[in-house]
């Protein structure tokens, strides 16, 4: 398999006020295309910050990151929000839905940003939903559906432009174990059945059993785990 | 366009708060249509008839009389064709609230205001009748009269010699005004100053007229006829004051008080708190959103996209309470020029009012978007997102 996503000796500084704190220092990682990737680690080790490089939330202080072949750390912002467009999908432990719009709407967003018409943002959107089972729910409301519908809809929201990348922070974090379960199995289903490589953050040993394989981070920096 | 239903869910999102905010705009714009309106009543209203009439007043006051024996020294200038004059009377029919816009005027006013058109009887009759009266249909229509009703007006000045101080009169005709006429011609109540004068207590002011009118022989006379005039009492204890009917109209208004002044001194008050409450709800409404505004940009919104989107946002509410409160004004505006009864002669709302009041929505609905937009469009999505 040929390697997605390839960083190098990456480093991410935050200045609050005067005093500078160094989140993650001397990463080096290389994940492949297809793979399904489980991020670990105490609280505050900087796995967000990971996560958010890699989806081109953020930009790095040091190092290289680069995806497909492109260094997204030299892009500008509107580059860079161009490419989050067309390439990455990101799924939240809150949701993050707009509460105003139907679970259609809220899906059709990222297809505003293409050249599709109304009708065929509609029908993608659709399919989308069937995706994740809830083509019956199109018309509704966030508030209207449960935790777990919620991040159903977030998901086919995250896949609805077919990206080839998805990113979710701690997807489970605020699931009861069923509903975790099979959002963590649909996951799965869009990495092994629609090739959707995959980078999770959780905290959770179980969900991570779900993905391929596991790496820790402590401090800003991956370790080794005789475990993983 | 794309992003319509993402500025409207956006602004409904709170649907009391937005109402309540759209109220206060509306009632904004609903003073702005009525008051424009008001503005618009006392401006001179666009006569074309008139422009070769000259205003002989009083150079001090348009209320200050001028002696009667003026006439025949003015007749006397080159370019004068007739010397009228005029006197206000202001009367009240019945009640003080229906006032009735009525003059004393010499027996060749007719001839000088040729679009106030008589029937020869009536004009005959209007001649011959020493207590007779002529009405603009409008007016007669307004109280019901009919030629050979007598009707008493009550004068807001002067008593009659006996003390009373309403005044019976003779309808002896009803005239439309011609094409052209100004504003309200065809509210107006005119009759003899002969009996005006004859009947009137206040006598001892001596033989004088409000105002002269005066038709020129053509309209290119009005400049120097004008200065001929004023030259005529220049240094007496009367000086004149000549100025063609379109000027003296617009300093009769600015005697009201300069309207436009007080309209735009009260719109910019009103329109100042306006853009505070606006600005500050908007302000806060986008606070609340700080979340969703991260998530369009994590999607892939544009920096700039998501500036217009709120900026667009400002704009539509402001548009959305305006119009509303425009159309309400539009109408009302017929409504209670009616039930003044006469005293506002307010026109209807017009395009200019709409052109002005749509480019004021759309400013302040900029201006009140700006600040907001501008910190939604430089919103940090990492720190938005972990709610730093
Ligand atoms: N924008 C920021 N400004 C300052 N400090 C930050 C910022 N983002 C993250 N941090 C700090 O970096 C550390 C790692 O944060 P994060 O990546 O969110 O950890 P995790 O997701 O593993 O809990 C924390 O100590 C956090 O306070
Ligand atoms: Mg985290």
């Amino acid at each position: 398999m040929s390697t997605l996503i390839e960083i190098n000796d990456l480093s991410k500084v935050y200045e609050r006020g005067r005093q500078k704190v160094e989140v993650l220092h001397g990463v080096n990682l290389a994940i492949a295309e297809g793979d399904f990737l489980a991020l670990m680690g105490p609280s505050g080790s900087g796995k967000t910050t990971l996560l958010n490089l890699i989806g081109g939330l953020d930009t790095p202080t040091g190092g290289s990151l680069s995806v497909a072949g492109e260094r997204i750390d030299r892009m500008s912002g509107g580059q860079l929000a161009r490419w989050r467009a067309a390439h990455v999908g990101f799924v939240f432990q809150f949701y993050n839905l707009m509460p105003m719009l139907s679970a259609q709407r809220n899906v059709e967003l990222p297809l505003l940003l293409t050249k599709l018409s109304a009708s065929q943002r509609r029908q993608n959107a659709s399919v989308a939903l069937q995706l994740v089972g809830l083509a019956d729910r199109a018309s509704h409301k966030p508030s209207e559906l449960s935790g777990g519908q919620q991040q159903r809809v977030a998901i086919a929201r995250a896949i609805v432009s077919d990206p080839t990348l998805l990113v979710c922070d701690e997807p489970t974090g605020d699931l009861d174990r069923q509903s975790a379960e099979d959002i963590l199995g649909l996951l799965r289903e869009l990495n092994r059945e629609h090739g959707k490589t995959i980078v999770m953050v959780t905290h959770d040993p179980k969900a991570a059993e779900y993905a391929n394989h596991t790496l820790h981070l402590d401090k800003g920096a991956l370790v080794e785990q005789a475990a993983a | 366009m794309k992003y319509l239903h993402l500025i409207w869910a956006a602004l409904f999102r709170r649907k009391s708060r937005t109402f309540l905010t759209l109220v206060s705009i509306l009632a904004a714009f609903l003073l702005f249509g009525m008051l424009d309106a008001t503005r618009a009543a006392f401006s001179s209203g666009g006569s074309v008839v008139g422009v070769d009439r000259l205003i002989t007043t009083s150079r001090y006051s348009i209320i200050q009389s001028l002696p009667s024996s003026l006439a025949t020294r003015m007749q006397a200038v080159p370019g004068v064709k007739t010397v009228g004059h005029a006197n206000w009377f202001g009367g009240i029919y019945q009640d003080p609230k229906n006032f009735v816009l009525s003059f004393a005027v010499s027996d060749n006013y007719l001839d000088i205001y040729h679009e106030i058109q008589l029937s020869p009887e009536q004009r005959k009759a209007f001649e011959t009748t020493r207590t007779g009266a002529i009405v603009g249909e409008a007016l007669a229509k307004r109280f019901g009269w009919k030629v050979g009703d007598k009707v008493p007006l009550q004068s807001t000045i002067f008593p009659q010699r006996n003390g009373d101080k309403t005044w019976p009169f003779d309808i002896v005709g009803i005239y439309t005004p011609a094409k052209g006429a100004a504003n309200g011609t065809d509210q107006q109540f005119f009759f003899h100053y002969k009996y005006f004068q004859e009947a009137n207590a206040y006598r001892s002011l001596g033989d004088t007229v409000g105002w002269y009118a005066i038709q020129l022989t053509s309209a290119d006379k009005a400049d120097s006829v004008a200065k001929a005039i004023d030259a005529l009492s220049a240094n007496s204890d009367h000086e004149t004051k000549t100025q063609t009917e379109q000027a003296f109209n617009a300093s009769f208004a600015k005697q009201l008080g300069d309207i436009g002044l007080i309209v735009s001194a009260i719109m910019g008050a009103v329109f100042f708190t306006l853009i505070l409450l606006t600005g500050n709800t908007m302000a806060q409404a986008v606070r609340e959103r700080t979340n969703e505004l991260a998530v369009l940009k994590t999607i892939g919104f544009s920096s700039r996209s998501v500036l217009g989107m709120v900026l667009a946002e400002g704009v539509l509410l402001l548009v959305l309470g305006g119009v509303l409160g425009l159309a309400i004004a539009a109408v009302l505006v017929p409504i209670v020029a009616k039930g003044s009864g006469g005293m506002l002669n307010l026109p209807p709302i017009g395009a200019q009012t709409w052109l002005l009041g749509i480019a004021l929505m759309v400013a302040i609905g900029a201006l009140v978007g700006a600040l907001p937009a501008i910190r939604a469009m430089r919103l940090n999505i990492v720190d938005a997102l972990a709610g730093r």
